[in-house]
């Protein structure tokens, strides 16, 4: 298994095919997309990268964050995600992943956190009907119906569904098809939509339902260019701090 | 320009189109490529533009109204599908409305739109 990545959800738009389909695409962007630790067998028991993304600002990151982030030689990051990892493809820490590390049409399951929906109600929930709109219903043309039996068993069985709070909750969706990648500024287009709102921090996995495409980046694609300069320039400000 | 509206306006460069200058009440011809087995051909299909929606993005389209054997039929093309060979304006017409829905009420003389005689041609240079 290689490492994902972290994106950011910049939003909806569509591509016209040359054979005349448009396809709606999700844009996502790796935004300064590091490799910030690794965990290995010897020292903790299992194999997995660390990757941080976005850009944090030094004096608003903690103390111990910032010691973190001094000791893999990178600039605070704003989102951390761990990904696990088989023990050869391990990523060197201080490394840049370029949106090449996914091949245009290739299959992945995207994860994201839902857009909040509140307190909501039955219907808009769980797809509950309502009730009638005349023939007697008085004020509760949107209520549940009933939630159980009678004396016995004399309660509401536990997961009956029912109203209640929607949304802001992690959501993985799968077999997502890559229509284009972009490595110059980092993006990722994909069919369909993603969970979460714009701007909003979401991780892209190979799926796991379809077989791995052969000639896949391993252990990741590397972004070289800049990437010592930016190192450099990590501890510096980490010690003026 | 945030990054979906920079997205977008390059592929609209990509596509290379020519969109010419049409308004609502516009009478145009649209060549759509239509695929029948292995062949392709282009369909021509003319009536009142009766409506454009979602600006000149790419995800514009236009909505054109004919009357095809005595039954009123309208088409939504994206504007820049590239199923579209071209798009050429027949007749300017002359309308106070950007949305001409009243047109799908109304049959013969009162469905008639008035000719634009004063139309000048945007100057796109300039």
């Amino acid at each position: 298994m290689r490492s994902g990545v972290i994106a950011k959800k910049i939003g909806m738009t569509r591509l016209f095919m040359e054979d005349g389909k448009q396809i709606p695409v999700t844009v996502l962007q790796l935004d300064n997309l590091q490799v910030v630790g690794q965990r290995t067998n010897d020292k903790h028991g299992y194999t997995a990268v660390q990757l941080g993304a976005g850009t944090a600002k030094a004096k608003r990151t903690s103390q111990a964050m910032r010691g973190h982030f001094a000791a893999a030689n990178v600039a605070p990051k704003r989102k951390l995600v761990e990904f696990r990892v088989d023990e050869d493809k391990l990523i060197d820490v201080g490394a840049e992943i370029s949106a090449e590390h996914y091949l245009e049409g290739q299959f992945v399951d995207v994860a994201g956190t839902s857009i909040g929906k509140g307190f909501a109600g039955g219907m808009k929930r769980h797809n509950f009907g309502g009730l009638r709109a005349t023939h007697g219903v008085s004020i509760s043309h949107r209520s549940h119906g009933s939630t159980g039996q009678c004396q016995n068993p004399g309660k509401v069985f536990k997961g009956k569904k029912m109203a209640g709070h929607m949304g802001a909750v992690r959501v993985t969706t799968q077999n997502l098809q890559v229509v284009r990648t972009d490595s110059d500024r980092g993006l990722i287009m994909i069919k369909g939509a993603v969970p979460g709102p714009k701007g909003g921090w979401v991780t892209i996995k190979d799926a796991v339902k379809k077989p791995l495409p052969d000639n896949l980046p391993l252990p990741a694609a590397i972004r070289v260019t800049e990437a010592p300069v930016e190192a450099a320039e990590a501890p510096a400000e980490g010690g003026e701090e | 320009m945030d990054l979906i509206a920079q997205i977008e306006a390059e592929q609209i460069a990509s596509l290379g189109k020519t969109i010419p200058d049409f308004k609502p009440g516009d009478t145009v011809r649209v060549g759509y490529k239509v695929t029948e087995g292995t062949r392709t051909r282009v369909q021509n299909y003319e009536g009142v533009c009766i409506s454009r929606r979602n600006g000149a993005g790419i995800a514009a389209s236009f909505t054109v109204r004919k009357i095809s054997f005595g039954e009123g039929v309208e088409r939504v093309f994206p504007l820049y599908s590239t199923n579209i060979e071209y798009i050429e304006v027949v007749r300017r017409g002359r309308v106070r409305r950007a949305k001409l829905y009243y047109l799908r009420s109304r049959r013969g003389k009162s469905a008639r739109i008035a000719e634009d005689t004063t139309y000048k041609p945007l100057n796109k240079n300039a």
